[in-house]
């Protein structure tokens, strides 16, 4: 038998139509974005600082911006360096023969000596370091060895190869070895000092002729995560590394002498003393420190113990910095209404089939399309397309309007790359166009609209509150995320958890623990499954 | 086509054999007719009968247990642009409230191809006029009777099934509706219209199908119908009832009082009646062959049904 054509376009046209025509569904679209964008704009709106000035009168508060790479991604940039200058190519070499630290057992800041314990922290760093200049944020490469993540060459806050494993001692020393040549820096370790294996190499962009080179020791702040119902809670204090040099050789051009930090390098984050002073306090300044020599190790600062050899002590870090709440806005929480929107979008999306079993109409459809897995097919595609279109305009405003109000407040917005600004905006609209047919197909499966708006939003939107709100333990808010359908909101996180960074990489925190796209496929798997059973049973079932 | 025994290429509609099962209840219990090209067939037969279900079925909405419908033989699921094949009215109240009566068209065209001008076509047939932009849900049960005509209109179909169309029409309506199925017939459409009530198809239907638990009961030409009912009967106006009742009697006439001055006369030929009152001088008005209506010819049909079925299925077997 000749089959006349029967594009499917004209079943879309059709499931279009039926869309549009119905006043109070554009309505919930149309509330789709003005809930998604509300919400986002809720945050700063409601966010007031008021700082006085020198005049005395009032005004938002600058919240001030960290440094920042090259890349324009936040760093964190504190530790003491001794270090000297190379001018053009060259090399520094150095034997590593102890790490040792104190952090805070109990979290926060101690009082005193009170309260710290001796031991390194798993990414405390002591090593060499190849840098651009001492101002934060600049380029760098370094050797180094870390508390539990054996040696590793790190360069430009983000790259991080690992080298030897094991912890360092008297007994199992470390040689470290930097390379220079022009934008290229090559990195070394050994056991002892005679065999050496590469571990990697790094093309630093425009490196001046002159660097800064030498040892340096570093120790990120130490958290203690409280993890209980009702959320976890973080404390955390400043630590210390000290790392013991000898045999520091520089080759190369290197005029001038060593600068060794008595007291730390500039702005140090340690507060473990009392007074929490080291840097631009001074000293005699209130809360000067203590003689920062009379007990070694216990606060930052370097002593040369030999011509070629250091102590150093650190405190910070030199990694790229994990966006927190705490600190600034993330990109994504702009779009914090998104579960709102959705709500308002499932809801359009359930209707649109059970409606049609309320009023009878399923038959006038499946009369004109005898075909019924088209017709769920064409209700889909509709459904998708005009959820991911509302998506794409709700994130399309939310995202530039809301930062640019969070900015104004005086918050400050943490980096993104264009590409995950992008990503946050169409992964915001496909995870409203997949919800809209996890939705169709659930109402396909029970037919009834209330009860189908009530199972999407208890699989989509109440693990998500649950695993973001801080109301449950940060493993139950990890397992959520990743076998729920509430895992699709991973594809709005832009920060990055960094395996070199030691932090709360949590739901609450706004980390996820699948990747964008993962989290969303989990989301997808949850809607295929549903519309493959929304088609057996529309296909099967008497009208 | 895969059909091993072929269906009569003639009709139009075919029911073949329907049996569905409800749980314990057999709603169709071996449904057969067709439904010819040309003709109206009224499709009657009390509420669950069956009529409904038989009209999901021939629409591929229902599932038939056994047995098989077919549009012009083929089975509907295999229709591509099945509108243009079969219109259906199957619940008028079957609308989205909050959708205009043109757009609810609309959609139902696009989804054969048909575009907007077809929708202002089957509208301007459909008398529903200024209307059509107001929203379904504050259409009278009469006005979407009407929609649900226009709608089953769109694809311009050779048949038509339309499910209890007199529902809630005032008499206007109904005299409206009577005209255009016979118009469509008259056009070489086939229009198989179901009903509970046979008065609603006087003077409209051409052919009956006649259903009751699931099956068919009587399958016949409605004049046919309608001379066998008639059967005989004699209608006799007279001031003298009882004298007319016992002359009438006593040639073996069964008589019934019809009113105050009638009597209806069963058994007795016309012009035995007008002997025996001549030869017994009871006086008389008026005698007449009596027609049947419908509805009393239905009711003949359904007081038989037993003899009926009966006879079908030795038919069928």
């Amino acid at each position: 038998m000749p089959a006349p054509r029967d594009g499917f376009a004209q079943l879309v046209h059709a499931e279009w139509t039926k869309l549009r025509t119905v006043r109070g569904w554009m309505i919930g679209l149309v509330v789709a974005v003005v809930l998604t964008v509300g919400i986002g704009l809720l945050g700063p709106a409601g966010s007031q600082s008021e700082c006085g000035r020198a005049d005395g009168s009032q005004g938002p508060c600058k919240m001030q911006s960290p440094p920042k790479d090259a890349a324009g991604q936040e760093v964190t940039d504190q530790k003491t360096f001794v270090r000297r200058t190379l001018s053009g190519d060259g090399s520094i070499t150095a034997r590593l023969t102890s790490m040792v630290g104190k952090y805070p057992a109990g979290g926060g800041s101690p009082t005193g000596d009170q309260g710290l314990v001796d031991g390194v922290l798993p990414w405390s760093k002591a090593g060499i370091l190849v840098k651009d200049g001492t101002a934060a944020g600049s380029a760098y490469a370094a050797v180094l060895a870390t508390g539990a993540h054996g040696v590793r060459m790190q360069y430009d806050y983000t790259g991080d190869l690992a080298g030897l494993p094991g912890p360092v001692s008297a007994a199992a020393p470390r040689w470290l070895r930097l390379t220079r040549v022009g934008d290229l820096l090559t990195g070394y370790d050994s056991v002892d000092g005679s065999t050496w294996t590469r571990i990697g190499s790094a093309r630093l962009g425009g490196l001046p002729h002159d660097l800064q080179v030498g040892v340096f020791a570093a120790s990120p702040d130490y958290a203690v995560i409280k993890d209980s119902f009702g959320g976890s809670s973080v404390t955390s204090g400043s630590s210390l590394a000290t790392g013991t040099f000898d045999q520091v050789a520089v080759t190369g051009q290197s005029p001038g002498e060593w600068t060794v930090p008595a007291n730390g390098e500039g702005n140090g984050p340690w507060n473990g003393g009392p007074g929490g002073g080291n840097g631009p306090g001074g000293p005699g300044g209130p809360g000067a420190p203590r003689n920062p020599d009379s007990t070694p190790g216990s606060h930052p600062g370097a002593v040369a113990t030999g011509a070629d050899a250091f102590t150093v002590t650190g405190s910070g870090d030199v990694a790229p910095a994990s966006a927190d709440e705490g600190s600034g806005k993330t990109l994504e929480s702009s779009l914090a209404g998104t579960f709102a929107g959705l709500i308002a979008v499932v809801v359009v999306a359930a209707l649109t089939m059970t409606a049609e079993y309320r009023r009878g109409l399923i038959r006038t459809s499946l009369a004109a399309t005898p075909r019924r897995g088209r017709l769920l097919a064409a209700k889909a595609t509709v459904l998708g397309a005009a959820a991911f279109g509302i998506g794409l305009i709700a994130a399309a405003a939310a995202v530039p309007i809301v930062t640019a109000l969070e900015r104004n407040k005086g918050l400050y917005v943490f980096h993104a790359s264009t590409q995950a600004e992008i990503r946050l905006i169409v992964g915001t609209a496909a995870l409203l166009a997949v919800a809209a047919v996890l939705a169709l197909a659930v109402a396909t499966i029970v037919r009834r609209g209330a009860v189908a708006v009530a199972a999407v939003i208890v699989v989509i939107v109440v693990p998500y509150v649950l695993a973001t709100a801080s109301v449950l333990p940060a493993g139950a808010a990890e397992w959520l995320t990743r076998l729920t359908p509430a895992a699709a909101f991973a594809v709005q996180q832009t920060s990055t958890p960094w395996a070199q960074v030691t932090h709360v990489y949590t739901p609450s925190n706004g980390y996820f623990p699948l990747s964008p796209w993962v989290g969303l496929a989990v989301l997808g798997l949850y809607a295929a499954a549903a519309y493959a059973l929304a088609h057996r049973l529309l296909g099967r079932r008497d009208a | 086509m895969n059909s091993t025994s072929a269906p009569p290429p003639s009709a139009a509609i075919a029911v073949q054999g329907l049996r569905k099962r409800y749980g314990a209840t057999a709603a169709l219990d071996g449904m057969s007719f067709d439904v010819e090209a040309g003709t109206v067939t009224g499709f009657v037969g009390p509420n669950g009968a069956g009529k409904s279900t038989t009209m999901r079925v021939i629409l591929g909405l229902d599932a038939p247990d056994e047995g098989r419908a077919l549009i012009g033989g083929v089975p509907y699921g295999r229709l591509r642009r099945p509108l243009s094949h079969v219109g259906a009215l199957l619940d008028a109240a079957a609308l989205q409230p909050g959708r205009s009566a043109r757009n609810h068209l609309l959609w139902l065209a696009h989804s054969q191809g048909l575009g907007a001008r077809r929708v202002d076509e089957v509208v301007e047939q459909s008398g529903l006029g200024a209307a059509i932009g107001r929203k379904a849900g504050g259409y009278s049960l009469g006005m979407r009777q009407r929609l649900g005509i226009a709608a089953a209109m769109l694809g311009d179909p050779p048949a038509l099934l339309l499910d209890e169309p007199f529902n809630g029409l005032d008499p206007e309506g109904i005299v409206w509706i009577r005209g255009y199925l016979k118009a469509l017939a008259a056009e070489g459409r086939a229009v198989l219209v179901s009903s509970h009530l046979m008065s609603e198809l006087e003077g409209c239907a051409d052919h009956l199908v006649v259903v009751g638990r699931g099956r068919v009961i009587a399958d016949t030409p409605v004049a046919e119908l309608i001379a066998r009912s008639s059967g005989g009967r004699v209608v006799l106006r007279t001031v003298a009832r009882a004298e007319a009742a016992t002359a009438l009697a006593g040639v073996g006439g069964t008589v019934a009082v019809t009113g105050p001055d009638t009597l209806t006369v069963d058994g007795v030929g016309s012009a035995e009646v007008v002997r025996v009152l001549n030869a017994g001088g009871v006086p008389f008005s008026e005698i007449s062959a009596h027609r049947a209506s419908l509805e009393e010819a239905y009711m003949d049909l359904t007081r038989d049904s037993v003899e009926f079925r009966a006879a079908q299925s030795g038919e069928v077997a």
